[in-house]
């Protein structure tokens, strides 16, 4: 059963773009007119991310409803299938399968941590679905199935560095992260960065890493005041996730380290991180996003006030994800107006070159390594819990799913336009690597 | 001086003749906003670098308006209106922002916020802004802000103000601003080489102090370096009792919040024996009273803290009996079932408050009492909000102490704890015993929840992070014992928190764990065993 099943889901992308080609009759598009589009949305609604990912899931609800009043898609109506993994990552795959296999969504909007990416990975390549994935991560990966509509290491992490020695002065670091991938990999490549390109000593970075949900920071924030008092100028780069952020901030308030002196750059704290704290004591602290809520333009306005509407919450905050979904869903519904269908293969075709703006008055394109071009922006905390825009780089940067300051995935790239179709390919060796997920699909089809 | 003759130029330049004729005649008004406008025009510019000349600008302008408005850029609310005017926000959350005008201080109603752009500022604009109010604070009538334009110069004399610092230095009355200026004119020596500021600095424990003497002991200069190294020396030595202090600080606090998860428990599990998984959410439940009570009091967090105190005794106290009368009365000397039945309860109620509050976490304002430090001295500074949970622990601990040791409710919770059976031929109500000591453990939990609130996040899963350390405390200082848990709780803290710092965070957690297990195969009593004829039974 469960067999049978599967193959006629291999064979499906095959039969639909067989269909299309063929029957231009009005008895095939009737059909489809009367189907709606199924969007699957795949965030936590409960259990320690559901902080952040709640309003990812409101976000893309908005989305759709908005496409809708717009006359949906290709004539067809959009319809919103919401799971909750629960901040369980094995749940995540199995809601992952229930979303393709089930629910047969055209496509999904989720995940927040990398370890949950990592553990959907399989079911999406398997089930040949496509996954936006909004949130900043620590790269190394680039999969056919996957768009990575947030920030790459070097979107994100490396121009962050650079502003803090180039426009700040900074000769010393402390990387201060949640002890998991993400901030473990980011501190890798940040650690091998700064020893490679700028010469900063073994002694000028100190490293320590916390646990999930860590509230007594006493001792590591005192810590970090003695590392920033021997002469050099110093600053943390924290890679902290999740609510761990609140307490870690207040210490610092309350231990008087001011921006001034060490001032702290975060990749993962956001607007709505800040709304638990009050932010008058982190006045010019800083985080690196390629979105903040105070951008000035029109377009982000618009999202802005459509977005309290939405929630009819006066103080509600957009972040820099929330952004990442609005340009990867806009890039999604223009991809299907391409291609005139939502079949998969046609869509991973159709999407790579779509422009689409972003709210920060510039263009996000789709690049081929499944990646897009985003403009990092460096943002002050101000005394509401806003950023306010310090730097940003002169044009927006592409994303690089390998970095180049790690030994394994220097001589990496990935391309999943036809001839080279390949999210890992060795330009030293000329040859791609593959992946242990495509192999297992090549054995099944053999089978 | 010069700078000023500067933009006068600029403003001749500017006016129109007509004008300048008539300020010619008699300086007026309009002439001085012309000249403000000017000064504030420079402001508002892309470049951070002109942004600064623009701020020396302001400062040289001797214009009285110029401290508000270099404060009002500090504090990012020097905005410009689509029409051009200059005004200062007031209140800059929501849509619409209330705003006056810079120029004349007169209130322009409300703004929306698309029609207003801020004159930004970075960090080091942000460094030169206090630096810059600082040196016209140095002149003030008022103490508070001689002290801390002091604290703030500290590190930032430059040649120009050297001069006027050692004249201010002079005539200063107050021997605290006398003091610190005259370090921050040693810095600025020591930074010109003068061996002879080593000596003003010497026995500083301020970080800027010790920066500037590493940089001159890492100099060119032998003779200045060898003697910035003798002080630093002196230094480091006083640091590192400083050090030793600040970690017994850190570990009284950490275990304080311990004793506090742990000590309801104490009671429900310790003295009557039951073991309740749903303690982490009764102290949830006083987390979440702290946040209702500030809803209700909006803008007075202090008076809504201190009433939590009371609510929250009474709302987890009053969930507790709940518990009591509708689960756990009917499990009495089951002791696995119990546990599987309370954390059913566990879950029942995070869901409880996911689906009736909200999932995410809760903003719970700290008073202003409890933000900031206050300093011993220039190395130690001690956390108020922390010192007020280490002073609210201990009075939690010696009010129940005094419950169980003075009032007839603890002698009866003795008696029941001791021998049920003998105790009610005496005549005490063994039930009601049975109800006002869970009131009391759950309504203990909620006070641990009042005070947590104010250290880590309010959400959900607040229960489940301090479930475990609370069993671990119980059991480490001796089940049935108060004592024991004060003395476990504060030991565990202060040895978690003197090992952080060479094993991090993950390993030093840990590693007190696996002290615990050994220490329990040793003693399985823990700490204070209880003794008697209850204890083996």
């Amino acid at each position: 059963m469960t067999l049978s099943r599967r193959k006629t889901l291999r064979l499906r992308p095959l039969a639909t773009a067989l269909l299309t080609a063929s029957l231009l009759g009005a008895g095939g598009q009737a059909l489809a007119d009367d189907d709606p589009i199924k969007v699957g949305i795949l965030h936590s609604l409960s259990g320690t991310m559901a902080i952040s990912e709640t309003v990812l899931k409101d976000t893309v609800e908005m989305l759709i409803a908005k496409q809708n009043e717009e006359g949906g898609l290709l004539g067809r109506q959009l319809e919103a299938v919401v799971v909750d993994p629960a901040s369980n990552w094995p749940l995540f795959a199995e809601r992952a399968r229930e979303l393709l296999a089930q629910h047969e969504v055209d496509v999904v909007f989720g995940n927040w941590t990398s370890v949950s990416r990592k553990a959907v990975l399989p079911v999406f390549e398997e089930l040949n679905g496509l996954l936006f994935y909004p949130v900043q991560y620590e790269g190394e990966e680039s999969s056919e199935n996957v768009f990575y509509t947030g920030a790459a290491p070097n979107q994100q992490a490396i121009p962050a560095v650079e502003y803090l020695i180039n426009e700040v002065g900074i000769e010393r670091f402390a990387l201060l992260g949640t002890d998991y991938v993400y901030p473990r990999t980011t501190n890798r490549i940040l650690e091998a960065f700064l020893k490679e390109e700028h010469g900063v000593a073994d002694e000028d970075i100190m490293i320590n890493y916390t646990p999930f949900g860590h509230s007594d920071w006493q001792n590591i924030v005192a810590e970090v005041r003695r590392f920033g008092s021997e002469g050099k100028p110093t600053a943390v780069v924290s890679t902290i996730n999740g609510d761990a952020n609140v307490p870690f901030y207040r210490e610092l308030g309350n231990q008087g380290v001011d921006a001034g002196d060490i001032p702290v750059i975060a990749f993962s704290v956001g607007e709505q991180e800040l709304t638990g704290i009050d932010t008058a004591p982190l006045v010019g602290h800083l985080a690196a996003w390629n979105y903040f809520m105070s951008v000035d333009t029109d377009a982000n306005y618009d999202f802005i006030d459509a977005w309290i509407d939405w929630t009819g919450d006066e103080e509600a905050v957009t972040n820099d994800p929330m952004e990442a979904h609005y340009i990867g869903f806009n890039m999604w519904a223009e991809a299907v107006r391409k291609a005139g269908t939502t079949d998969p293969d046609a869509i991973k075709d159709a999407i790579i070159g779509v422009v689409v703006p972003n709210l920060s008055g510039s263009y996000a394109a789709m690049m081929p390594n499944h990646h897009i071009t985003k403009p990092v922006l460096i943002g002050e905390v101000q005394d509401n819990g806003q950023f306010d825009i310090v730097w940003q780089t002169p044009s927006t940067v592409v994303g690089d799913a390998w970095s180049d300051f790690l030994p394994g995935s220097r001589d990496l790239m990935a391309d999943w336009q036809a001839p080279m179709r390949c999210g890992n390919f060795n330009v030293a060796t000329g040859r791609c690597g593959g992946s242990t997920a495509a192999e297992e699909a090549e054995a099944a089809l053999a089978e | 001086m010069r700078r000023l003759l500067f933009l006068w130029l600029l403003m001749l330049l500017a006016v129109p003749l007509g004008a300048q004729a008539q300020s010619s005649a008699a300086p007026s008004a309009e002439d001085a906003d012309a000249v403000a406008i000017e000064l504030l025009e420079a402001l508002d510019v892309d470049s951070f670098p002109a942004k600064g000349r623009a701020i020396e600008a302001i400062v040289a302008s001797d214009d009285e308006r110029a401290r508000g408005w270099l404060q009002a850029l500090l504090d990012g609310r020097l905005q410009r209106a689509d029409d051009g005017r200059f005004v200062v926000v007031l209140d800059n959350r929501g849509r619409d922002w209330p705003v006056e005008d810079a120029l004349t201080g007169e209130a322009l109603g409300e703004m929306s916020r698309r029609d207003l752009d801020r004159i930004g500022i970075n960090n080091a604009l942000r460094n030169q802004l206090r630096s810059a109010i600082a040196v016209v604070d140095l002149y003030s009538a008022d103490l508070a802000l001689r002290r801390a334009s002091a604290e703030r110069l500290l590190g930032e004399v430059d040649a120009d103000l050297a001069g006027p610092l050692a004249e201010v230095i002079e005539g200063e009355e107050d021997a605290r601003v006398r003091r610190r200026l005259t370090q921050a004119l040693a810095i600025h020596r020591l930074e010109q080489g003068e061996v002879a500021a080593v000596a003003d600095l010497d026995g500083s424990l301020h970080s800027r102090v010790r920066v500037a003497l590493n940089q001159a002991a890492n100099g060119d200069d032998p003779v200045l370096a060898d003697a910035a190294r003798d002080a630093l020396n002196g230094i480091e030595q006083m640091l590192k009792l400083n050090r030793a202090a600040e970690t017994l600080y850190f570990g009284l606090s950490l275990g304080s919040v311990l004793v506090l998860a742990a000590i309801g428990l104490a009671i429900t599990f310790g003295v009557m024996g039951v073991i309740n998984m749903a303690h982490g959410e009764l102290i949830m439940l006083g987390a979440y009273t702290t946040w209702m009570m500030q809803q209700l009091l909006p803008g007075q967090p202090g008076l809504a803290l201190i009433l939590s105190i009371p609510a929250g005794f009474l709302v987890a106290a009053l969930a507790g009996i709940a518990i009591e009368r509708g689960v756990i009365q009917f499990l009495k000397g089951r002791p696995l079932e119990t546990l599987l039945a309370t954390f059913g309860i566990s879950l029942i109620l995070q869901q409880l408050v996911r689906t009736l509050i909200s999932p995410q976490n809760r903003t719970v304002a700290s008073p202003e009492w409890m933000s900031g430090s206050i300093a011993v001295n220039d190395a130690l500074s001690l956390t108020l909000n922390r010192m007020v949970v280490i002073a609210f622990a201990l009075a939690v601990f010696t009010a129940l102490i005094l419950i169980m040791r003075r009032t007839r409710l603890g002698l009866e919770v003795r008696a029941v704890t001791q021998n049920r059976a003998m105790a009610r031929s005496m005549g005490i109500r063994a039930t009601r015993v049975d109800i006002l000591t869970f009131a009391l453990g759950s309504g203990v939990a909620g006070l641990a929840g009042v005070a947590l609130s104010q250290l880590t996040n309010v959400g959900p899963n607040l229960g489940q992070s301090y479930i475990i350390d609370s069993f671990m405390v119980v059991v480490f200082g001796g089940v049935g014992n108060l004592w024991g848990t004060l003395v476990a709780g504060l030991s565990l803290g202060v040895i978690n928190q003197v090992l952080e710092p060479w094993t991090g965070a993950v390993l030093a957690k840990i590693v007190v764990l696996v002290f615990i297990i050994l220490f329990i195969q040793k003693r399985p009593r823990g700490l204070f065993p209880q003794k008697g004829r209850a204890a083996e039974g």
